[in-house]
């Protein structure tokens, strides 16, 4: 493209992206039907074997997902407060705090008045009003007006134990109405819990806390972090007994024997997704590319939430396609032009997702390489292999690894610098960080930074260092094209 | 000076001076071994004809070159052992241990490795968690069996099933007498104040277990002749991962508060439970990882019911204190994901507790004082 012609973006979501949209609100959903017909739910790790539960037919939803969800919803503060006010540090992961809030039965509630049931609307939320002309309408101080029809209730802190404890009646039923009617907030409590924590050791503590507080059974794959990159033969069969044992504690949960053309079905299901986000991330690839990278963070929730469902995969071949298509047509998600390209470190900031952009949109920065594509993309046959896919994960594998998966993403995906985000939520991925980032400029040349951030809390980000960093980082890639032309 | 107040003083010696052993063992042509925490099997080093010394950071320190690998928000127990790995404070040491159960020690381990380099070699150690059947124990035992092996090199020398056999029998003897003395504390808290059973109790990290078990034996048997004290002072159990800094201890002694027993990983968890003596003793190390319980590190199976906080609860009421003090470690997610329902289980149990936020890099005490008075308070209404 050339430098001065203007990025073409491709208005509104595309099929894939739609298909996509629906696996997620269907796993939710179907949760929540199966709940109703007095099925057991599972809550799960984001990178637990998904296959095993699949093989009995549990519906199981993610925490994790759900977490980043209420985050990114602007209600991360409002349930990690809860959770501190029942004695969990503010130190804690904060999609661990709002699971574990959640889980204590807290919800985000609409306000509502209790004598006619009406919402009350915040007037200082819903966007401005436009005129015909599409000028923004001012009131009589000058302010722009708000469009009535997108202002929201104010929000306040409910629980579900309470609400459910209450006379069946018209007062309970707006009670229930009044929940924020996001798919999150709505997931269905769990019947027993299954903990991988080749993600983090948190997990594992967050888990038996659920485990607790619902007196349900809770089962556990453990991965000991690895100091190699290869997965040995002791670490495969620890794995595998540990899958004999999740079976036969899941046969007990289930009532059901385990079926294994359910499982390799479940098996086969999760490799096509994987090959097919993979594809789909591979397209980051091309220079300019035909995504922006943020897409990548929504795609996500479906490789965590729904990896074993063929409708997984066949939304993210039908996204495959629509974005062969803009390369063909010279279209890009992005809502800029690509000036420069870089990989994305870590969990995005979820509560401030449109302050992450805007800095990378006025300097024209794509993100071009997350991490998770290749740590979800993983593909296996048999169960040893799946054994040695579950072991790695990004916070279980060693330095070395996680520095090769991280290259290999930089080169392949052409990116100009490395931005850090220093998660506080997140001790294990943000614990080797400064050693990586010596290693991402000493072998790729590329400039780096850091800032700070959080996944969940939005307390613990500074959009203001953000934006400097952001702008230090392009002033250091500019700088090294005058270089090089020099 | 008497034989209780000689040997009092020779742990304190110890205990505010591992450069100085590690000197000493150094000088006697030992190598000598650094072990992080946590559950990192000693008694490897110790057959291997080496001395294994803790790393539990320092309180004298403050973070510098460890911040060129670690951000802010990581535990200080961890960046200061870094800290003295990177300042030469530990040069003359052989090796050192890396567990990894916590998620600070995930990566730390890499650091360790990374920051090291060809300065010393770092043996790498991952526990399972899912440690209780036997393919749990095979995964104990194929990763003690990396450690024997790595030490092996270090000290060129093999080790023997009887050499193993042989430490488990010193550790095991060792880990009786501290649960002795612990008891023996909590009778005599007129003499072992808390300042002075930190001592005793972290000088074990420090000597050889033979050498450390024959004086703590020798100061055991002072204590019992003593009649038990009439304490008219209050009594609290400690909980947390550490409580070694003596200023902060000196508070307890200022307020008349005894150390009944204590839930601390750094002294009580460490040696709560004896290996099995049999003739597999590489099986034995793991049998006893195996059996440690009650623990926030680790996973429990039965994990729906509040095991842990009951426990805590039962250690309060059978020791006879009026209270709990739990100093929570900043930064330390296993202790902070725990309290809630420590909590639960110390109110169900009518036990008055006090949380202190602490830190190795904590240098004013006055908000601890103020709140260690006040616990004083309410516990000596109680006593």
């Amino acid at each position: 493209m050339a430098e001065n012609e203007k990025a073409k973006v491709k208005k509104g979501p595309s099929p894939g992206v739609l298909a996509l949209r629906k696996v997620v609100d269907d796993v939710y959903e179907e949760a929540r039907q199966a709940k109703k017909r007095g099925e057991p739910v599972g809550w799960s790790s984001s990178k637990f074997p998904c296959e095993l539960a699949a093989a009995f037919g549990l519906h199981v939803v993610y925490p994790e997902n759900q977490a980043a969800g209420i985050a990114a919803n602007r209600n991360g503060e409002m349930l990690c407060q809860a959770a501190e006010d029942l004695g969990y540090d503010n130190d804690i992961c904060g999609y661990a705090r709002i699971s574990l809030a959640y889980s204590a039965g807290y919800r985000v509630g609409r306000k509502y008045d209790h004598e006619t049931g009406e919402f009350i609307i915040n007037p200082a939320s819903g966007k401005p009003l436009k005129d015909e002309n599409g000028q923004v309408v001012l009131d009589e101080n000058g302010n722009p007006k708000k469009d009535p029809k997108t202002q929201q209730p104010f929000e306040e802190l409910v629980n579900i134990n309470d609400i459910e404890a209450m006379p069946e009646g018209e007062e309970k039923e707006r009670a229930l109405n009044a929940l924020k009617p996001i798919r999150q907030n709505l997931m269905p409590a769990p019947d027993f819990v299954l903990c991988c924590n080749n993600i983090c050791n948190c997990m594992t503590k967050w888990y038996e806390n659920i485990a607790r507080m619902h007196n349900i059974p809770l089962v556990m794959i453990d991965i000991p972090y690895n100091n190699d990159v290869d997965v040995d033969d002791s670490k495969v069969k620890y794995v595998r007994a540990q899958f004999d044992a999740a079976i036969h504690q899941l046969e007990k949960i289930s009532g059901r024997k385990f079926d294994e053309k359910k499982f390799e079905e479940a098996c086969a299901n999760a490799n096509r997704t994987a090959k097919a986000w993979l594809k789909v991330c591979d397209y980051l690839q091309y220079k300019p590319s035909p995504m922006s990278g943020f897409d990548l963070f929504n795609h996500m929730a479906d490789v965590v939430t729904a990896r074993a469902k063929v409708e997984t995969a066949e939304a993210f071949e039908l996204l495959e396609k629509d974005l062969e298509e803009n390369i063909k047509n010279g279209t890009s998600t992005l809502p800029f032009e690509e000036k420069k390209r870089v990989m994305f470190e870590g969990i995005p900031c979820w509560p401030k997702l449109p302050a992450l952009f805007k800095p990378l949109k006025e300097n024209g920065i794509n993100v071009t390489a997350v991490v998770y594509a290749p740590a979800f993309g993983f593909v296996f046959d048999g169960l040893d292999e799946m054994a040695k896919a579950y072991y790695k994960a990004p916070n279980s594998v060693c330095i070395e690894q996680g520095v090769a998966w991280r290259e290999g993403i930089c080169r392949d995906n052409k990116v100009d610098g490395v931005l850090v985000h220093y998660n506080r939520s997140c001790k294990p991925w943000s614990g080797y960080m400064a050693e990586m980032q010596r290693r991402f400029t000493r072998d790729l040349g590329v400039p780096c930074a850091g800032f700070d951030g959080d996944q969940a809390d939005p307390r613990n980000f500074n959009a203001a260092q953000y934006e400097t960093r952001v702008q230090g980082l392009m002033e250091a890639m500019e700088a090294k094209d005058l270089a090089k032309e020099a | 000076m008497s034989n209780m107040e000689t040997l009092l003083q020779e742990f304190a010696v110890v205990a505010a001076s591992p450069k100085a052993q590690l000197k000493k063992y150094k000088e006697q042509g030992k190598k000598v071994i650094g072990v992080l925490p946590y559950y990192a099997p000693e008694e490897l080093v110790y057959a291997a004809g080496m001395v294994p010394m803790g790393i539990w950071g320092t309180n004298n320190k403050t973070i510098s070159k460890a911040k060129e690998y670690c951000a802010t928000f990581y535990c200080t127990i961890a960046q200061l052992a870094l800290e003295m790995l990177l300042d030469g404070t530990m040069d003359d040491l052989d090796g050192i241990i890396t567990p990894t159960i916590c998620d600070t020690l995930r990566p730390m381990s890499q650091n360790f490795r990374v920051s090291m380099g060809d300065k010393m070699p770092v043996i790498f150690l991952a526990h399972p968690q899912n440690r209780f059947a036997d393919w749990g124990i095979k995964f104990t035992m194929d990763q003690y069996h990396d450690v024997k092996k790595q030490l092996e090199k270090i000290a060129s020398k093999a080790i023997t099933p009887e050499d193993l056999k042989e430490a488990i029998k010193v550790y095991n003897r060792s880990r009786r007498a501290r649960r002795a003395f612990t008891k023996l504390a909590n009778e005599h808290c007129d003499v072992i104040t808390p300042t002075k059973r930190m001592q005793v109790l972290k000088a074990a990290w420090f000597m050889l277990k033979d050498e450390y078990t024959e004086k703590l034996e020798e100061l055991n048997a002072e204590l019992a002749k003593l009649p038990v004290c009439d304490w008219k002072g209050t009594k609290v159990v400690t909980s947390g991962i550490i409580c070694d800094n003596p200023q902060l201890l000196a508070i307890f002694e200022e307020n008349n508060i005894a150390i009944a027993d204590d839930d601390v990983a750094h002294e009580s968890r460490a040696f709560r439970v004896d290996a099995p003596e049999t003739d597999d003793p590489m099986h034995d190390l793991a049998e006893q990882f195996k059996n440690l319980d009650y623990d926030v590190l680790l996973y429990d199976p039965a994990s729906a019911e509040n095991r842990r906080g009951e426990f805590v609860a039962d250690l309060v009421k059978k020791s006879g204190a009026q209270g709990l003090v739990l100093f929570m470690q900043q930064f330390c997610d296993p202790e902070e994901m725990e309290y809630p329902y420590l909590k639960k289980a110390l109110d169900a149990a009518d036990i008055p507790h006090v949380k202190l936020g602490i830190d190795q890099q904590m240098r004013d005490f006055g908000q601890v004082k103020t709140s260690l008075q006040a616990f004083a308070d309410v516990l000596s209404l109680r006593a």
